[in-house]
């Protein structure tokens, strides 16, 4: 238990750092890299013809999904040609076409959900230009969202902001220096770094093992600092190669941790410097405050679950000391597991350090709730966004119920902003519960279930809700390279990704473009406790309403099951 | 319509700049400091053994022999085969399919993993016929997310060295000695669980029994 606290301690000081920085850089202020980087840039925007203009909400949306798809459109034709390329000395094959779909949409949202394996499925070219290039800019894209996104709230024009400019400077000033740095740390611990081919040693008993290298650790450190999550291997973190050591493994925890909290401070900060300095702001540390309580919910759940153990193998007769150890890593044991497991679903990261699927009902039910919310800190600037959407919902909720106009940051929130709020908060669950309903319909979705019983809803539940909130973690055993499956996820992906930015930077555009009221005393505050618990209530009885029903028929079900 | 063609060639270029910069120019770096700074990690931690390369520090290994410690369950055999394990059966299937990574994927409710625990426990019980039911850790016949973990648990490897002791011939003090210098405690005292690492375990009573040989 005390581990745990530890890490949280360290994440604190760290995270409003990280904050400020992104604050800086974000509103384009001195930043001590200045005079290396902007050179960078400038070359950068050369080559590329891009002139740095003031884009309005529609052009920034546009411009944007119109890079992704040119990332999207080669990096899939590398993936169909890859046995033919350089940097495969492991004679690695092209990868199928819907595999290849799945794969590309997959890192393209950030989601990295991997229905392939790493060490049998892709060349080291393309886990570096295809794999590592698109950690890097997904996560620019979803950084770059939030940002504009959070400077059209408190600003008084739509036209701000250029996305390649946003795009860029968060490459170049955030992403790259800080995976350089990590990526150092984890090749001290043990992580691989060689473009050499595959080991094949003998071992004392005169047997042969096969040891599976490759340019691990400068993937391994995007994956998180980008919150991507899809790992070099088939068994992501839990690989000793991934994943050495305790120190590595936190290590990786603080650095998906990092960037989500830093946006929340950012946008703290943005609100907060209109009127004076500060540490966070207030409406920073309200929002903050509401995710850190849903988090700590999720931990202590998780935790007090995988160490209670199994009882089917208490049954057994033997000692269940360390807890449920199915699934997990000797060297890091339930605690650091625990944590790992609930960090990775709340800032939607999707890495893993132990197996999900063999994890205890309840244990299991806590990623897929922080997934199904996709509001606890979140990945990549976009946990933010949806955060925003229920700021706004309970705003309106509360100024109903008190019978005032709904007013945010001096700005009113009228019947179209509502209309797309709600649009935006029901897309999540419709994809989610509409998806494995089709897939426990049809036989080709059944086809996928590997575990009896209840747990085989969850596993479909859980590959939906890990799609659709771009978290790319999974319940492993689940069968999932077929068409069927890689289709289905994509789509998820495709429109839990997409559908979700446009609404809400629509929605930003409409505020931006709103006149500013001065705040009066009948102005529902919203950067104080009472509203930080009220938001807390909003989301969890939202999440609960919209997915109770899934839930008791899956993992609770379960939880009943072996504990009769 | 020229608006969009225009944006249409810049992001083309933006994304054929980053390709260059994130996803060549970037991993290349990496490799050239870490191959630099820390060249044993960054190629494997590979160990030799009077100049054969045998395994890695990181990975753990399958143990079969009765004088080794014997690693946790693994879904993949840590990836370790013999010449018989590639040729292919009548059905056309090998043993070992090539290197991969993972673990059964047993939900907590699944009969096959209480099957697959109770007849290991059996399994181990014939083996280590002084071993009581109730001594064994879970982790000893559980299996590791990676199902290539290089530890096991203190107790499990202390419940072993009876069985490693005799054949081996060593004596137990010496074998208590090797574990005792393969165990990792928790980093700072609280970071992570104590284990012994089994491959390092392993090359210690292996050059121990060639020198008693010799």
């Amino acid at each position: 238990m005390w581990q745990i606290a530890i890490v949280l301690v360290i994440y604190i000081p760290l995270v409003i750092l990280a904050g400020h920085y992104l604050y800086h850089v974000t509103m384009q202020q001195k930043t001590l890299l200045d005079p290396v980087l902007n050179r960078v840039d400038h070359l950068i925007f050369k080559l590329s013809g891009i002139k740095q203009v003031d884009m309005t909400g529609k052009q920034y949306v546009l411009v944007l999904i119109l890079s992704n798809a040119f990332m999207v459109f080669i990096g899939y034709l590398l993936l169909r040609i890859q046995s033919a390329l350089f940097l495969n000395p492991n004679d690695i094959n092209n990868m199928e076409a819907t595999l290849s779909f799945n794969t590309i949409i997959s890192f393209m949202t950030n989601t990295n959900l991997q229905h392939y394996s790493g060490e049998s499925g892709l060349s080291y070219l393309s886990q570096m230009l295809v794999i590592t290039f698109m950690m890097f800019t997904s996560a620019a894209t979803g950084y770059a969202a939030c940002m504009a996104f959070c400077r059209r709230l408190v600003a008084k024009t739509d036209t701000l902001g250029n996305f390649y400019v946003d795009f860029v400077r968060v490459i170049t000033r955030i992403l790259i220096p800080f995976s350089i740095v990590v990526a150092i740390i984890l090749v001290s611990q043990g992580s691989p770094q060689t473009l050499s081919a595959n080991e094949t040693v003998q071992t004392i008993e005169g047997k042969m093992q096969d040891i599976a290298l490759g340019p691990i650790a400068s993937l391994e450190s995007i994956k998180h600092i980008g919150t991507n999550g899809g790992g070099f291997n088939g068994a992501n973190s839990t690989t000793p190669f991934e994943n050495p050591t305790v120190i590595s493994n936190i290590v990786e925890m603080l650095s998906m941790m990092l960037l989500p909290g830093a946006c929340v401070v950012a946008f703290g900060l943005m609100v907060a410097y209109r009127s004076k300095k500060t540490i966070v702001g207030k409406q920073g540390l309200a929002i903050l405050g509401a995710m850190s309580i849903l988090f700590l919910i999720g931990l202590v759940t998780c935790y007090v679950a995988e160490r209670s153990g199994n009882p089917i193998i208490s049954d057994l007769g033997i000692t269940q000391e360390l807890g449920s150890m199915e699934g997990k890593e000797m060297r890091f044991g339930v605690a650091q597991s625990a944590l790992f497991t609930v960090v990775t679903t709340a800032f939607t990261t999707g890495s893993v350090n132990n197996m999900h699927d063999t994890l205890t009902p309840i244990g299991g039910l806590v990623p897929m709730f922080n997934m199904m919310l996709n509001v606890v800190f979140g990945g990549k600037g976009v946990g933010l966004m949806n955060m925003m959407m229920y700021v706004l919902l309970t705003i309106f909720i509360a100024c109903l119920m008190i019978g005032r106009t709904p007013q945010f940051l001096g700005k009113k929130i009228e019947e179209k902003e509502m209309k797309l709020i709600a649009l935006c908060i029901l897309i999540h669950p419709a994809i989610i519960l509409l998806f494995s309903g089709l897939a426990v319909a049809t036989s080709a979705g059944i086809a996928g279930i590997t575990n009896p019983g209840a747990h085989g809803l969850s596993q479909v539940l859980y590959e939906f809700a890990s799609s659709s909130a771009n978290n790319g973690s999974g319940f492993e055993g689940l069968s999932d390279n077929s068409t069927f499956w890689n289709v289905t996820t994509g789509l998820a992906m495709f429109f839990g990704r997409y559908l979700t930015i446009i609404i809400q930077l629509a929605i930003a555009s409409l505020l931006a473009k709103k006149m500013w009221h001065s705040e009066s005393v009948g102005t529902l505050k919203t950067d104080n406790a009472m509203f930080t618990f009220l938001l807390v209530a909003i989301v969890l009885m939202i999440g609960a309403l919209t997915f109770l029903p899934a839930l008791a028929l899956g993992p609770i079900t379960e939880h009943l099951q072996i504990r009769s | 319509m020229k608006g969009f063609l225009e944006n249409s060639k810049q992001a083309l270029l933006i994304s054929l700049t980053m390709f260059v910069l994130c996803g060549l120019f970037y991993p290349f770096a990496v490799t050239g400091i870490a191959q630099a700074l820390f060249n044993h990690q960054a190629n494997g931690s590979l160990i030799e053994v009077d100049d054969k390369t045998v395994g890695s520090e990181l990975l753990g290994q399958a143990f079969t022999s009765p004088e080794y410690f014997w690693g946790r369950v693994s879904s993949v055999n840590y990836n370790v085969y013999t010449k018989e394990d590639t040729v292919p059966d009548n059905k056309g299937e090998t043993a070992y399919s090539g290197v991969s990574s993972g673990t059964f994927n047993y939900a907590p409710s699944n009969p096959e993993l209480k099957k697959r625990i109770e007849e290991d426990i059996e399994a181990f019980l014939k083996q280590n016929p002084k071993v009581n039911r109730e001594e064994i850790p879970a982790d000893l016949m559980t299996a590791s997310g990676s199902g290539l973990d290089p530890h096991i648990s203190v107790d499990a490897a202390f419940i072993q060295i009876e069985r490693v002791a005799q054949a081996s011939g060593l004596t137990i003090e010496e074998v208590k000695e090797i574990v005792k210098v393969n165990t990792d405690y928790r980093v700072l005292g609280v970071m992570g669980e104590d284990k012994v690492n089994v491959l390092a375990a392993n090359l210690d009573i292996y050059t121990k029994i060639k020198e008693a040989e010799l």
